[in-house]
Parts: structure tokens; C-alpha cells; sequence
């Protein structure tokens, strides 16, 4: 062990000890310390193993450029994978523990990996692992890959989402994003900065300058806030860690008129044999951890690099007590060849010979971090002089400030080692150089090839400290310049961001908010089973001893005997009125409803304009100019928005108006041979209402809607009251002697008896009205409607297409049985069932069914395939009760 | 995520919208031939650039308006009534 | 082309691996060819290696105008299933889940097709009801398919919630064990290996600009690094068919959308078969490296934008996190978008187009990974012969014009 807190010096808070745990081990550190700094501080060297070879691997980088320091944070609910140990802002009673090594971090077996690693070059997984089959080697590969491991608990934490608008927004809370922030701020912009670590400041922190931000009214300033994507019309998004309050993170999306990118540069390390042993860290992290945290991240150290910035480091360390064993400048010759020791650096080999140390402080030159900005859609090209990628042309309304802009003057010199041995180009996966000199060699050329051959820049740092080295590698064993390689897509999110953020607040039932009927507390009462159908809608009513199907059983037979009394609130109920109204709607159903009576109600099909149903229900011609359509219970909203699209788009000039009313009225139906009689009792005076009639009514002050319709084959009342009194109006008609509360499965057992169609189950996005037997009316009209053309086509004119017929049979027959055409499966498909029931009323067998050519075929017996169990049944017409429909009528 | 200028609310973001498709598609008569009515029904400009589209500011005012925009860079170039002609020259 | 094996690996180790042979070639465009294959991407090289190898011819070139399996070969989640419930898809997406099965070996190159199933969830009485229907339409047409109870389904994926409280409970699922993932760069290198290895001419950078048409004839392509004469051109570019149909004078069915995906950091093994609700639209799996894969649906307007966007991703999220709320505290790495070739039907075009020696290959939506071996031996016999194969027969053109499309998301709650 080599780090050690020095006496002084830091930002962090010695009077507030702190105490954490890694690995088992309790340990201490301060506030204002970073989990990377207090291990560090408390002299741990091996932090982790590496993705790959398993090697022992220490703290790195100071930032989110962090490579090695992956640790699994926290334990139980409370457990976060995959974090980035100089990301975590120390706090009392903090547990992390390592990850990726077997069965300890100090003994890992997967270690063999180093030791057979000349027979693991890149992408040697796709030469090999063939024969006999990949599956033989998976499971094993599978488990040795990975880093952490997801919880098993539901995430206790709470996300939430907040959006922001401003006309400044600065990212990166250094001296030159405050510097453009109060610039912005003094002209009168609205201005929002935002700032990762938890103070402003950045680098002139670590030399203790004081840094002063005058807050004023249209400065905002979010810390702990990292933008992480930069999205579409300058909308940057940004994930604010909240250490206190109610949500644990925030996700910010700003819409901003100028955005200021000034997120600084991350400092590239030089790829050399053994360039990954712990103790090798960046030259500017050994600074950060010495001035930012008052940790020597070792006692003598050797600073290797090749620029300008090497006399500066060497008084920095020095100055924070860290002896200065060597400064290697590759512009001089000089060079680190190799570095002995496995867990700790002991000794670098240099041309100069070997030199004892505990630490090797590299710097190969500078990247600025020009994600975002790439992200934006902006170019980027290769400066020569400072060796590195700099910002060239915007394209949204963005510019870059400061280091993030290449703003320094750093003389670096392009440097390859021509050591032997393991150098790493990519500490997070793996990758050496050599790996980037075989993928040249094997034509892997691309730099896209390249990242997907080697993995380089794959990893969770996202090949922050990898991938431009990478590319000059690439470059040179192909005698390419950087810019003619060029770099990798720049993917958002900057780093690392957590599902449960992106999600936010929408989770659980907050996701799709569940929809209740008004009455829902009535149906408990009853003790209603629910199921959700878009809305909560009660199945059936169960009584003790009762399983749901014979629950349904029960109220289907009530409903054919007695009255049956159902929560149709759901039921679609748009209102359209205009002198143009009539014509509009002939255009909208296959039917025709200009001629229909005042007062009368007319079933109809709405299509698409490829000619396939959507939705079907009864139209209400309340008045001249006015209709009440009644559409699926699914379909309300969906076919409002149409009915005004086509009204703005095509028809602008109409006098026609659409008013969704679905959730104003709720929709009570009474079902059975004596509904009339139940609806004059609660005071509705409807015995002379005929079917398919409709009236307008009061009960009390109550305005009701009466539409005597049926989908049970009964004689049938809906009645419409405003949705505040359903359940009154519920509980009313249910004290009534005789009347049975039904449910969805009872209702759909009385429609299938009546081969009624359901649209979405008898049928799909590929049925017209020719298939369910609602063809013949068509031809008479001579109005053009929506859909009418593709019926046309020869396609929609087939006599074999699949037609709605009815199936009798000794067994019941499950939904989604096909039709056999041969004796044997496999064999062609003949059509399928669509629903199905043990007829309450007949107590037999029945279904319905679409089947090629099915109408012609009625009487001839089939046979029919289920998950390889066969029926039989015989084609029958689609209606089994009361086919000439007098029950509707009495 | 754009930010669309609804021209009844002025501008929202994207998820407060619904893309309705092309603009300015014409529909045929019942009379029309069989490749007519496919032209209609799939044929599309499919451009890598300017396309002209319909949108409906359907978590807002419910208004259908049409809108020009480059399919690459999802630049606005112009916002303008349902009725109304394409621009001549998009700002 | 030098044979891949353990063997092969240990032999070159012992040479610091200084010898192994290039993938395949850069070579520079020859004047003419027997055949020109537009797109490198899966589609286009495997037409190729099919033109050579099936039908024996002999100068072809394939054009790719950045690199090869850059467009969404390379950007997928990599799901290969053929769970397709009218007989035409069924057929056409069986035998390319066969071939898939082979690949590695006729490839020589590891492309780690996993066949650890894909498993369609159920969410209510009414989704098993068309799973059941789907199931048995497969079953029928030769294809593996069963139907799960709930608990099969929490037996099989320990990860899911499968408590009735879900905002979407879990009522069982239907699913087809002999699909999966395979590694999908994996897909289009093998082929360009062994395409290259039979002296296809792989040529990246070198973008298509126009077409020689002489008569309503296509005799050649003018490209950025010159002309070159063929009269059998096929077309594969996915998201750009629009673009080259366009060059070559006639509009296609299609519309351009972006397909978003993501990927979480590696995590240890936690799941192990393809999962996707129909309910939310949400499908994921983890791959071999440890990333849970994550796909959802297409954006909701037109676009040529290889990028992610906010708002579709966190639908997508939000989708994962209803049937796996554990993994909310694990972090997304990076996500990104493909531009994808719609068409009404959700099923391909391969066939002929209005001008002579001109075909085409597209409308792979959001699915065209896992017909890449279908698709390019189609689109090669097609080429070779002048005439589509029978397995490509109904996914013609001329289908829009008489309506007899191959709706396949319309009859099945599976998301395409």
C-alpha cells in the first residue's frame, strides 16, 4: 500500500470523519471525499479486475473518464451496479464491494485469463467455439463476462422528471462556464448552469483558488447535474444527483436558445508495456487527489509524458509532498519501457534504466470532451500541434468554451512505444495494442471495425481515455492521419445513466394510469373480479363457492330468463352535430345514416382506407342535425381523433362538430326478457320504445339517454345518465327483485350465442365487412365512404378469403385453433376460431370462426388443430339462438 | 425532442404532438384505377431532407396543421395552415 | 481463406499472431461486373456470397459506401425468430432461422447464434388468445412454438414480475425456443470472409450516385470513385431504398423511420431467453458480453437520423421497468438509432423493379436482421435467375396494387 492522506491540504472536511466499507474491510475517510479518494487515502492498491484478463487494476483517473475503479455499490434494495468509484461522494456507512473477480478480489481464478492470453486475441471468439456448437461454450463465457450483478429488489428510490427553459445554458462549472454563465447573466439572459461535481469551480479548485459565483435571479445553478445528451433543437438533457429530498434523482431537459458547452478536457495516458499496474495513474489525477483531496497517491513517483505539462506536475507533487523519482519526456528519448510489479507498482524500466517507485503519474496530451458537442450534430477535426480533437463546425445553436474548445496551449508530441509486452490501450476492456495492430492486419480498418473487432471504447467509460489513442494507433500501422481515421459515433449518454431515471415518475401505475369505472366501488361491494380492458371492468360477480366461469354461466342464464344489469360506462359516446353532420357520417360508415329517422338508431362499420374494420357500434340520429355515435369501448378516443382529422384535414370547410362525451355519460344496460318491465320501475317509461329506437328522458332533474340496442340478443336498454350518477342509478335498478348484475364474460358468452361480432377478436387488421358477412348492403350505396376504394381491389374481391362462420362441435373448441387443410400437421391453415363458449342457453359446445370460403361450406365437418391435439366440428352459420331475433322485439 | 410551433399555443415539445404523415396527399375518387388508389394508399416521398408532413397538436389544441422539415437534421423550415399551399420558399 | 479453429488460434500465438490474413480485401473497383450487389450491409454480402456460391457466378462486387455492416446489420438487438403467422412469412422466415443454424460452420466464423428462445408475453386473456392462434398457425406451418403458463414463464425468467399487481400482469406467454441472438457484426463479416474468399470484390467507401438506364435497361452505376458497368444490379440499402429508387426513377411504398436501441453496462448473467411484451412494445435480452439489449418502437415521424431521441426512449424504459422493476438501478451505457425501411404490410419487398436487371431488396422494417440469410439468398436467385424464388414469390411489388398484402403486425400482437 502506498496512498496515504497527507497532515493538510484538500477540500475535504477533516473534522467530519466518515466511516465506509470495501470489500468486508471498514475504513475512514472525510467528507468531500470520493469513494476513489478515500480508498486511496486508506492505501488500497487493487480496486478491481479487469474485464477480460482479470488483472488487478487500482484507482486510474479522478473523473468520470475513470476506467478501472468499478465497484457494486451498496447492498439489497439499495444496490447499484457498475459505479464508477471517483463518481461516489463518500457519506457514513457507504459499502461497496468489487466486482468481476472469483472468489476474491486478492485471489481471482478467472486470473488464468492473463496467463493464456496469447491465446485470447481479439475477437478470437469468432474464430473459434464452433464445433461441435457455440452452445457448449456459452453458459461458461456468459458467466466469466459482465461486471457487476443487478439487484434482485425492487428499486426503493424515487425518479422524478422536470423540464426547464432558459436562453443561456452552460455545461461545466469551470472558471470558463462561469465566466460565460456571468457574462450571459449580465446582459439580462435567462441563464441555467450546470455543474457535475458538487462545487463550482473545476480545476482552479485543486490550487485553492476561491471560486465567487454571485447568484442573481436569472442565474440558475444546478450542482451534482451532469448533461448527458444532447438532443434535437437544442434540448440538452441532464441527470441531477439529489443526495436530500424526495427523489433520489432528477432528470432535467432543458430547452435552452444558446447552449455553452465548456466541459473542460480529460487527459489521455500513453500505451506502454504494463501501463495498467496499480499505481500508474494520470498525471492529473495524482494532482486532483493531492491538491482536491489531500491524498498522496504515492510516495515517489515517476512522471512520464509527452508534453509541456510535465515541470508543472513535478512542482504540483512536490509540493504536496510526493517525491519525484524521474520525469521521463518521450520529446527527449526517453521512455518507460516497463513496469515491474503485479498488484503495485514497485519499479518502472525506462531507457534510462530502472527506477524504484510506487507511483507513475503519465500524461499523453489532452482530450477535449466534445461528446456533447458531437452529439449535437457538430464536426470535429484533428489539431496537429496539440494532438487531439477539437470542436470545428456547429450545427445546432452551440459553441464550445475553454479547454472543452482545445483552448490551450500544450505542445505534445505523438509518441508509440515500441516496448514488447502487454500495453493497454483500453484499460475498461482489455485492449492492447496489439489487439488494434491485428485488427489492422486483418483489415478491421474502419475505426467503426475497429471498436466492434476489439471492443475498444465498448466499455462503461465509454472509452473516455481510450478511444483517440486507439484511433492514432490504428492510424499508424495504416499510414492514415487521426482525421482520415476519424473517431466513433459520440453516443449520449455522456456517462452512465440509471433506467429508473429515465423512467422517472412513471413506474408502476403511474406508467398507463389505470381507468376506473365510476361506479368501481359498487362493483367491489359486489364483489366484482376485475380485469383490465383498457379499463377496470368487472369480469363477473362470483358468489361463495362459485369459480368465475360459472359465476358467468349464472348471470348469462339470468339475463336470458330474468334482467341482467351491466356497467357499460365505458361504451364509446361522441357527439357530432352540424348541418353538414349527415353527409359526414355517410362518409365515415360503410352504412348510411343521412336517411336514418330522428329518433332511430342504425348498427354500422367504420374502415380504414384499406377497407379493414375498426370499429363498429350503433349511430343515434338525435336530431336533423345532430347524431350520437356510440363506438367499441377501446375505440372512443381513437376514432374521435379521426372523425376531426378527417374533418380539418379533408372536410375543412364543413359545418360538422366532434365532442368526444364518453367519460361525461356513464352507460347502465338492462338485458333480458324483462328489462322493459325493470326500466318502467325505476321510473323510465319505455314499453313503447321499439327496438332500435332511441328517446331522451328525465329522472328526477337527471337528463337520461334511453337507446334501446342489443348485444345479447335480448331485449336491451342503454341507459345513459351522467357519469356522477351511475352508481344511484346501479344500486337502484340491482334492489329491484329479479335483476342479476353481469359482467364482461357473461356478455360475451350472450354475444357469441348470437354471433355478434367482436371486433379485434372474430376480427383483425386484415377483416372487411365481406368477411363477417356485411358485404351485400354495400352495393347499394352510392356514396363514396373511407375504405370503399380497397374493397375494390382484387385482393378484398376473393371468393377464398376467410369468412365468419359458426362451429359446432362434441368438445369445446379453444380460441386460436386453426382449421386443418390435410390430415396431418403441418399442414395448411384453413382459417381459425376467434371465439368460443359451452352455450349457456343451448349447454353445448359452440364457436365462432373465420374459415376460407367458410359461408359456402356451411354443414361439412372439419377438423382442427390445438398445440397438437385435434377436434372435429361442423360449419354452421354464425348465429345459435333465436336466428330471426323476436327475442329483441318482445 | 422537438419543439414544435403549434400555430394556436406556440411552441411545445414533440410528445404533445402526432404525426399525421405526408401533406398535401390528394384523394382519389371512388373512380379511381387500381394503381391510383395504391399511389394513395402506400406510395410516398420519402425525401432525406425537406418533407412536408401534417401534425395535430393532439395533447394540446387538437389542431391539424403542416409543417416542413428536414428528415436529417429534424430542422423546422416552416409551420403553416392545413389548407393552406406549401411555401414557396421555406425560411 | 485461411481456416479459423482453436488450432488455428494456437498455431498463430506462437507467431504473436503477425500472420493472420486479412478478412477480406480493399480492392480498388474493376470496370464491369457480372453482378453488383448496392449496400454492405448482412443483406448485401450475403446476396453476394449466394450469387457466387448457389449460382456460380463469377465478377461480383459489392458497394458500400462507409463501411460494411456500418447501417443496421451493425445496429439491431440482434433477435433471429421466425414465430411469423401467414405461410409466406412463416416459410420465408423458417428457412432463414435454418440457415442461421449452419451459419457458423458453412461461414467458418463464429456468429454465435444463441438459440435460448424468444418468449412473447402475455398480458391478458385476450393477448393468450392470440398467442394461442399465432402458436398453432406455427405449428402448422412446421415451427417450433409453445404456449407458457404464468408460472413456466417465472420459472423461466426468475427477473420478471410476474405478480398479479403489475401495472401488465403477466398471464403466460408464447415462445419459440429455437430462437435468439446471434452477434450481429459477426453476421455481416462472415459473409464479407466468405464471400470475399469466392473473389467477390468488397468495396467500402464508394457511395452510389446514379444509375445508367439504357431503354429501361440498367447497364451501370455511377459511383464516387468512378463508373462501373453491370446490367444485373441488386439493391439492399435498408433505410436508403427510397434514395437509390428515386436515382433510378420510381417511388417506392416505404417510408424511413428511426429504430432506437440501447445497451445497459455488463452485468453478470440475469437473463437468459428474448423477452418481449406486446403491451408495452418493449423486447430485451442480454448478450454474451453482459449489456442488456433493449429495443422498443419505431419513432413516431420520418426520419433519415442514425440518432436516439429522448421521448420514445423513455417509453421504451418505462416498458422494461413494468416487467422488471429490478433493474432500475442498473444504468444505461449508450443507446442510438437505426433508419429503418417501413412498409404498410410490415413485410419485405424482394423482387424485380420497373427497370430491367434492376432488384430490389427491402421494407425490412424494424426486422431484417434476422432475414439476412433469406433475404440475400432471394435476392441472389432473384438476380441470377430473373425471376423470384418461391420463397420470395408473394413479397413482390406488385402486391400493393392488388391488395393482397402480408399483414403480418396486423394479425399477430407481435411488435415487427
Amino acid at each position: 500500500m502506498s496512498g496515504a492522506r497527507r497532515p493538510g491540504g484538500g477540500r475535504i472536511d477533516r473534522n467530519r470523519p466518515l466511516c465506509f466499507s470495501f470489500d468486508g474491510r471498514t475504513l475512514s475517510g472525510f467528507a468531500g471525499d470520493t469513494l476513489a479518494s478515500a480508498l486511496l487515502a486508506n492505501g488500497v492498491d487493487v480496486v478491481g479486475r479487469s474485464f477480460k484478463y482479470h488483472r488487478p487494476r487500482g484507482v486510474f483517473a479522478a473523473g468520470a473518464e475513470e476506467p478501472n475503479a468499478v465497484v457494486q455499490l451498496e447492498i439489497g434494495a439499495y444496490l447499484s451496479p457498475n459505479r464508477v468509484a471517483t463518481e461516489i461522494e463518500l457519506y457514513e456507512g457507504l459499502v461497496a464491494h468489487s466486482v468481476n473477480a472469483w472468489p476474491s478480489l486478492g485471489f481471482d481464478l478467472y486470473a488464468i485469463n492473463d496467463r493464456l492470453s496469447r491465446l485470447l486475441p481479439a475477437g478470437f471468439y469468432y474464430k473459434t467455439f464452433m464445433w461441435p456448437h457455440w452452445h457448449l461454450f456459452e453458459g461458461t463465457i456468459r458467466k466469466a463476462a459482465g461486471l457487476g450483478a443487478a439487484p434482485t429488489q425492487p428499486d426503493p428510490d424515487r425518479y422524478e422528471h422536470r423540464h426547464a427553459h432558459c436562453d443561456v445554458l452552460v455545461i461545466g462549472g469551470g472558471q470558463a462556464g462561469i465566466s460565460a454563465a456571468r457574462d450571459a447573466a449580465q446582459s439580462g439572459a435567462r441563464v441555467m448552469l450546470v455543474e457535475a461535481s458538487s462545487e463550482l469551480g473545476g480545476r482552479a479548485l485543486w490550487a485553492g483558488d476561491a471560486i465567487n459565483v454571485d447568484q442573481t435571479e436569472n442565474l440558475t445553478i444546478l450542482t451534482r447535474t451532469t448533461a448527458f445528451g444532447y438532443y434535437d433543437h437544442n434540448l440538452v438533457a441532464a441527470v441531477e444527483d439529489c443526495s436530500s429530498g424526495v427523489a433520489k434523482e432528477r432528470l432535467w431537459k432543458i430547452r435552452a436558445k444558446q447552449v455553452v458547452i465548456a466541459t473542460g478536457a480529460i487527459e489521455r495516458p500513453l500505451v506502454f508495456p504494463g501501463n495498467d499496474v496499480p499505481g500508474v495513474m494520470l498525471a492529473s489525477a495524482v494532482q486532483r487527489y493531492a491538491h482536491g483531496f489531500g491524498v498522496a497517491a504515492g510516495k515517489r513517483v515517476a512522471l512520464f509524458g509527452n508534453n509541456d505539462g510535465l515541470f508543472d506536475y513535478a512542482t504540483a507533487f512536490e509540493a504536496a509532498g510526493i517525491e519525484i523519482a524521474a520525469i521521463l519526456d518521450t520529446r527527449r528519448g526517453e521512455e518507460v519501457i516497463g513496469v515491474k510489479g503485479r498488484k503495485r507498482v514497485r519499479a518502472v524500466q525506462t531507457s534510462r534504466g530502472e527506477i524504484a517507485c510506487d507511483l507513475l503519474a503519465v500524461s499523453g496530451g489532452w482530450s477535449p470532451v466534445v461528446h456533447l458537442f458531437s452529439q449535437s450534430g457538430g464536426s470535429i477535426s484533428f489539431c496537429d500541434k496539440r494532438q487531439m480533437f477539437v470542436p470545428d463546425k456547429a450545427v445546432q445553436q452551440v459553441r464550445c468554451v475553454g479547454a472543452a474548445n482545445g483552448d490551450f496551449d500544450l505542445n505534445t508530441q505523438p509518441w508509440q512505444s515500441r516496448a514488447k509486452g502487454k500495453a493497454f490501450v483500453d484499460l475498461a476492456n482489455d485492449v492492447t495494442a496489439a489487439d488494434v495492430m491485428l485488427a489492422a492486419r486483418e483489415n478491421y480498418a474502419s475505426v467503426e471495425h475497429l471498436k466492434r473487432y476489439t471492443t475498444l471504447g465498448m466499455g462503461p467509460d465509454q472509452g473516455k481515455t481510450s478511444n483517440v489513442n486507439g484511433l492514432m494507433l490504428m492510424g499508424d500501422a495504416t499510414g492514415r492521419t487521426p482525421d482520415a481515421v476519424g473517431t466513433t459515433r459520440f453516443r449520449p449518454p455522456y456517462t452512465p445513466i440509471s433506467f429508473g431515471v429515465i423512467s422517472g415518475a412513471r413506474v408502476g401505475n403511474l406508467m398507463r394510469p389505470r381507468k376506473f369505472l365510476p361506479a368501481h366501488g359498487w362493483h367491489q361491494t359486489l364483489g366484482a373480479v376485475f380485469e383490465d380492458y383498457g379499463w377496470q371492468r368487472p369480469d363477473a360477480y362470483p358468489q361463495a363457492g362459485e369459480s368465475l366461469g360459472e359465476a358467468a354461466i349464472r348471470e348469462a342464464r339470468a339475463v336470458r330468463t330474468s334482467a341482467g344489469l351491466f356497467d357499460a360506462s365505458p361504451l364509446g359516446k361522441i357527439e357530432v352535430w352540424g348541418s353538414d353532420a349527415a353527409r359526414f357520417l355517410d362518409f365515415i360508415y360503410v352504412g348510411t345514416m343521412s336517411t336514418l329517422n330522428p329518433g332511430r338508431i342504425r348498427y354500422g362499420l367504420m374502415l380504414d382506407e384499406n377497407g379493414v374494420i375498426i370499429d363498429d357500434g350503433v349511430a343515434i340520429r338525435l336530431a336533423e342535425d345532430r347524431f350520437l355515435l356510440h363506438t367499441t369501448s377501446g375505440g372512443a378516443e381513437r376514432i374521435a381523433a379521426m372523425l376531426d382529422e378527417w374533418l380539418q384535414c379533408e372536410f375543412s370547410g364543413w359545418d360538422v362538430r366532434v365532442l368526444d362525451c364518453t367519460l361525461q355519460w356513464g352507460t347502465v344496460t338492462l338485458s333480458g326478457p324483462n328489462a322493459i318491465e325493470v326500466a318502467t320501475a325505476l321510473g323510465l317509461p319505455v314499453e313503447a320504445l321499439p327496438h332500435m329506437h332511441f328517446r331522451a328522458d328525465q329522472l328526477g332533474n337527471v337528463p337520461v339517454r334511453v337507446a334501446r340496442v342489443s348485444y345479447t340478443g335480448e331485449a336491451t336498454l342503454e341507459i345513459s345518465v351522467p357519469a356522477r350518477y351511475v352508481k344511484s342509478l346501479l344500486e337502484t335498478a340491482a334492489a329491484i327483485a329479479g335483476v342479476t348484475p353481469f359482467g364482461v364474460l357473461a356478455l360475451d358468452l350472450l354475444r357469441t350465442e348470437k354471433g355478434y361480432v367482436h371486433v379485434g377478436a372474430d376480427t383483425d387488421g386484415m377483416t372487411t365487412p365481406g368477411d363477417i358477412g356485411l358485404g351485400r348492403a354495400i352495393a347499394k350505396k352510392t356514396s363514396d365512404f373511407v375504405g370503399r376504394r380497397s374493397l375494390l381491389r382484387p385482393a378484398c374481391a376473393r371468393e377464398d378469403r376467410l369468412q365468419l362462420v359458426g362451429l359446432e362441435s362434441a368438445n369445446a373448441l379453444p380460441i386460436g385453433a386453426h382449421i386443418m387443410e390435410g390430415s396431418n400437421a403441418p399442414c395448411p391453415s384453413g382459417g381459425f376460431v376467434t371465439s368460443t363458449c359451452i352455450s349457456p342457453t343451448l349447454g353445448r359446445p359452440i364457436a365462432l370462426a373465420r374459415i376460407r370460403e367458410g359461408r359456402a361450406r356451411l354443414g361439412e365437418t372439419v377438423k382442427l388443430f390445438d398445440l397438437g391435439q385435434i377436434f372435429e366440428a361442423k360449419i354452421v352459420a354464425p348465429c345459435f339462438l333465436d336466428p330471426d331475433g323476436r327475442r329483441l322485439h318482445d | 425532442m422537438l419543439n414544435i410551433e403549434c400555430p394556436h399555443c406556440g411552441a411545445r415539445p414533440e410528445h404533445e404532438f402526432r404525426c399525421g404523415g405526408d401533406a398535401h396527399v390528394v384523394r382519389p375518387p371512388l373512380s379511381a384505377s387500381g394503381e391510383t388508389w395504391a399511389e394513395y394508399l402506400f406510395g410516398h416521398d420519402n425525401p432525406k431532407g425537406d418533407q412536408t408532413e401534417r401534425w395535430c397538436h393532439s395533447f394540446g389544441c387538437g389542431l391539424w396543421f403542416n409543417v416542413i422539415r428536414d428528415t436529417v437534421s429534424h430542422e423546422i423550415r416552416a409551420v403553416y395552415p392545413i389548407t393552406a399551399q406549401r411555401p414557396e420558399q421555406a425560411a | 481463406m485461411s481456416h479459423y479453429s482453436a488450432l488455428s488460434i494456437a498455431r498463430n500465438a506462437l507467431s504473436g499472431h503477425s500472420n493472420w490474413d486479412p478478412a477480406w480485401r480493399s480492392p480498388e473497383p474493376a470496370a464491369a461486373y457480372d453482378a453488383i450487389v448496392i449496400g454492405g450491409g448482412g443483406h448485401g454480402l450475403a446476396t453476394a456470397y449466394y450469387l457466387v456460391r448457389v449460382h456460380g457466378l463469377v465478377k461480383v462486387a459489392v458497394l458500400e459506401k462507409g463501411w460494411i455492416g456500418g447501417g443496421n446489420t451493425g445496429r439491431n438487438t440482434t433477435i433471429i425468430r421466425s414465430n411469423y403467422f401467414y405461410p409466406e412469412s412463416a416459410a420465408f422466415y423458417e428457412f432463414s432461422l435454418k440457415q442461421y443454424e449452419r451459419l457458423s460452420s458453412e461461414l467458418n466464423f463464429n456468429i454465435m447464434f444463441s438459440q435460448r428462445g424468444v418468449l412473447v408475453l402475455g398480458h391478458s386473456r385476450h393477448d393468450m388468445e392470440m398467442h394461442r392462434r399465432s402458436a398453432n398457425a406455427m405449428r402448422l406451418n412446421g415451427i417450433d412454438a409453445d404456449i407458457l403458463s404464468r408460472d413456466e414463464v417465472a420459472k423461466l425468467v426468475p427477473a420478471l414480475d410476474c405478480s398479479p399487481q403489475a401495472r401488465f400482469p403477466i398471464w403466460g406467454g408464447m415462445i419459440q425456443r429455437r430462437g435468439g441472438t446471434a452477434r450481429h457484426d459477426a453476421v455481416a463479416w462472415g459473409y464479407a470472409r466468405a464471400a470475399d474468399a469466392r473473389g467477390v470484390d468488397i468495396i467500402q467507401n464508394c457511395e452510389v450516385t446514379g444509375f445508367t438506364i439504357h431503354q429501361g435497361q440498367v447497364t451501370g452505376v455511377e459511383t464516387t470513385r468512378g463508373a462501373i458497368k453491370s446490367n444485373r444490379i441488386g439493391i439492399a440499402v435498408a433505410g436508403h431504398s427510397s434514395i437509390l429508387a428515386a436515382k433510378a426513377g420510381f417511388r417506392l411504398p416505404v417510408k424511413s423511420y428511426a429504430l432506437q436501441a440501447m445497451v445497459s453496462e455488463p452485468l453478470k448473467p440475469v437473463l437468459d431467453t428474448v423477452v418481449l411484451s406486446p403491451a408495452t412494445g418493449t423486447y430485451l435480452s442480454q448478450s454474451d458480453k453482459g449489456e442488456l439489449v433493449i429495443g422498443g418502437g419505431l419513432d413516431l415521424y420520418a426520419s433519415y437520423a442514425q440518432r436516439g431521441n429522448l421521448p420514445v426512449n423513455e417509453n421504451t424504459i418505462t416498458g422494461m421497468l413494468a416487467m422488471f422493476p429490478t433493474f432500475s438501478r442498473v444504468r444505461m451505457l449508450r443507446h442510438w438509432g437505426g433508419v429503418c425501411d417501413v412498409v404498410h404490410d410490415s413485410s419485405p419487398i424482394i423482387g424485380k423493379t420497373p427497370v430491367q436487371g434492376l432488384y430490389l431488396s427491402c421494407g425490412w422494417g424494424t426486422g431484417g436482421f434476422k432475414a439476412i440469410p433469406a433475404g440475400g439468398y432471394c435476392l441472389a436467385h432473384t438476380m441470377a435467375t430473373g425471376e423470384p424464388h418461391e420463397l420470395n414469390a408473394a413479397f413482390g411489388l406488385d402486391r400493393f396494387d392488388t391488395g393482397a398484402l402480408i399483414d403480418e403486425a396486423a394479425a399477430a400482437s407481435i411488435p415487427h
